[in-house]
């Protein structure tokens, strides 16, 4: 990590501790209302009301089966592969409801993109893999230099440059998951979910990772689900804590406190969130 | 109380030896039955070879049978009328046995996807006698033989055998492959297209020889659709051709030692083609699973 965003606030670090609320006068990209997302009859995430801000790292916590993916792949209606995925409530993105009537999931996907807890690269050529979903849109002029675009913003331009042909499984992992990010801004999105896009890597790879969030965040909005606390701390400017709630047998995520990662990690107004976050969850 | 001398002696006792027994003849007989499986292959591989090589020569390969009562001649018309016959019923049954694949793994319902697999389960069960009487009643009932109606009553033959082997190789294509592509805006069939069909390239192609193997092989159906043909070398499919078991069926039935020769020789051709093909196909199979697992 680099010297000048290490400050020390017990008991994990900050990346800058702000004066004026980070939120104010900000965009909102996606505001949910009441949403709720059940796999058959039993709900996964329930009731959540958030927003997400423009330009902002906004991190969902929290522990095992709370729901973050679940909450996170409602954003680009991923969930509409699951047969039995039931969404209600709204996702207003810009303000319009992407659950709406009309509303056609693909064009939703083309405008947030994500990336994946495993690195899934097509097992195609490195160039290929960047270049297919261009071709798919029909962004094909300028292809090559598209694709050299993605891939250095993805800070991996260098690293594969003479190798574009070349298949992308042979790749490393933290590689490939840098692939899998230029993949994703290639396509010129306006939104990426990152999905725990860190938890197959080592921490190597992982910093790279975490620095290239960093850069990101000046061209796009950015949503990023994981299960470590430090990783949230270091680069999100918002975070949002959702927590189980157990009901009878079973039990649904619910969303707890969503604050500035700041407040959430030093004064949590929630019993609950400081239990996580000091680590005495039970 | 005093220890007993041979509650701890591990030498072997009446009862152990008795069980040893059991399984070492246990053993013998399962080694057996499956060495007599590999012996029935290698009989059947020895006893076509032997009676069939000598029959080999340059003009069997290039010459159509030989005027009754004169020497020499070969099967060149029935070669080419299967290699016809068979390559239009692979055209017929792969596009569409590759869409039946991609309706059951992609498109369609759990259990619509269950009834489908059901359903191609029981067609690559039927005999192919009963595909080649429907067929036969179909299509060849007052208008008479043609080599694309062998061809179609093969691909029957062929379909579910392209269908399922397809299927199981999308199966093993790994969603989150799926979900890659879908994140980036590609509607379902470009995901299909562009990503899972290419994922599964070498399973289609093993499916499709297995089919090719087993279709080059029928008798029965070709009995019914094209088995009354010229004795004349024709690559037109509107014509009836002869095909190699067909062929095989009709030298064998004849009077002559001489054409009882070309049958055998002409069983060496067709269980040399079904022996590498089926070879080919396991070799692709694997190659294509380690591309997917690995």
């Amino acid at each position: 990590m680099e010297a000048d965003t290490m400050q020390s606030v017990a008991p994990v670090q900050i990346v800058q501790p702000r004066e004026a609320p980070i939120r104010a006068d900000r965009e909102t990209v996606f505001e949910t209302r009441g949403l709720t997302v059940s796999y058959g009859k039993s709900p996964a995430v329930s009731d959540v009301d958030l927003s997400v801000y423009r330009n902002l790292v906004t991190a969902i916590i929290g522990p095992s089966g709370c729901g973050k993916s679940t909450f996170l792949r409602s954003l680009n209606r991923l969930n509409d592969l699951v047969p039995s995925a039931r969404v209600e409530g709204e996702v207003l993105y810009h303000d319009q409801d992407i659950y709406g009537e009309g509303v056609d999931p693909v064009e939703v996907r083309r405008r947030i993109g994500m990336v994946f807890q495993r690195p899934n690269p097509f097992p195609k050529s490195i160039f290929d893999n960047v270049a297919w979903g261009l071709r798919v849109l029909g962004l094909k002029d300028d292809l090559h230099g598209r694709v050299e675009r993605a891939l250095s913003q993805a800070a991996l331009w260098d690293e594969v440059k003479d190798r574009l042909k070349k298949g992308a499984l042979g790749l490393s992992g933290g590689q490939q998951q840098r692939l899998c990010i230029a993949r994703a801004l290639a396509v010129e999105p306006d939104v990426i979910l990152l999905d725990e896009p860190a938890s197959a890597l080592d921490p190597i790879a992982t910093s790279k990772i975490e620095d290239l969030i960093h850069e990101l965040k000046n061209d796009y909005t950015l949503v990023i689900v994981t299960h470590n606390m430090q990783q949230a701390a270091r680069v999100a400017d918002m975070t949002a804590f959702f927590t189980l709630e157990r009901t009878g047998a079973g039990g649904h995520g619910v969303l707890v406190e969503y604050d500035e990662t700041q407040k959430i990690f030093t004064q949590p107004a929630d019993k609950r969130t400081e239990g996580y976050v000091t680590g005495r969850f039970g | 109380m005093a220890v007993d001398a041979g509650r701890f002696s591990l030498a072997l006792s009446r009862r152990t030896k008795r069980r040893k027994l059991v399984n070492l003849l246990m053993q013998a007989l399962a080694t057996l039955a499956a060495l007599g499986a590999v012996a029935v292959l290698a009989l059947v591989i020895f006893s076509v070879a032997r009676r069939g090589a000598s029959a080999l020569s340059w003009s069997f390969f290039t010459k159509t049978a030989a005027t009754f009562g004169l020497s020499g001649g070969g099967v060149a018309n029935a070669l080419v009328g299967s290699l016809v016959i068979v390559a239009c019923a692979a055209a017929m049954a792969v596009p569409v046995g590759i869409m039946i694949a991609l309706y059951v793994s992609e498109f369609a319902p759990p259990r619509v996807a269950d009834l489908a697999r059901l359903v191609l389960d029981v067609l690559n069960g039927l005999p192919s006698i009963i595909i080649g009487i429907f067929v036969f009643g179909l299509l060849v009932v007052g208008s008479g033989q043609s080599g694309l109606k062998g061809s179609f009553a093969l691909s029957i033959i062929m379909l579910p055998l392209v269908a399922r082997a397809t299927q199981e190789v999308l199966a093993l294509v790994p969603g989150h492959l799926r979900e890659g592509a879908l994140a980036l805006g590609a509607s379902r069939w470009r995901t299909v297209l562009g990503v899972v069909l290419p994922t599964s390239l070498g399973g289609i192609l093993t499916g499709t020889v297995l089919a090719v193997a087993r279709a080059a092989g029928e008798t029965a159906p070709l009995l019914f659709t094209s088995s009354i043909a010229a004795n004349a070398v024709t690559w037109d499919p509107r014509q009836p051709l002869l095909t190699i078991p067909v062929d095989i069926f009709s030298l064998s039935e004849s009077s002559l030692p001489a054409d009882h020769a070309r049958a055998w020789a002409l069983a060496l051709v067709l269980l040399t083609f079904i022996l590498l093909t089926s070879l080919a196909a396991r070799a692709l199979l694997q190659r294509s699973r380690r591309r997917l697992e690995g």
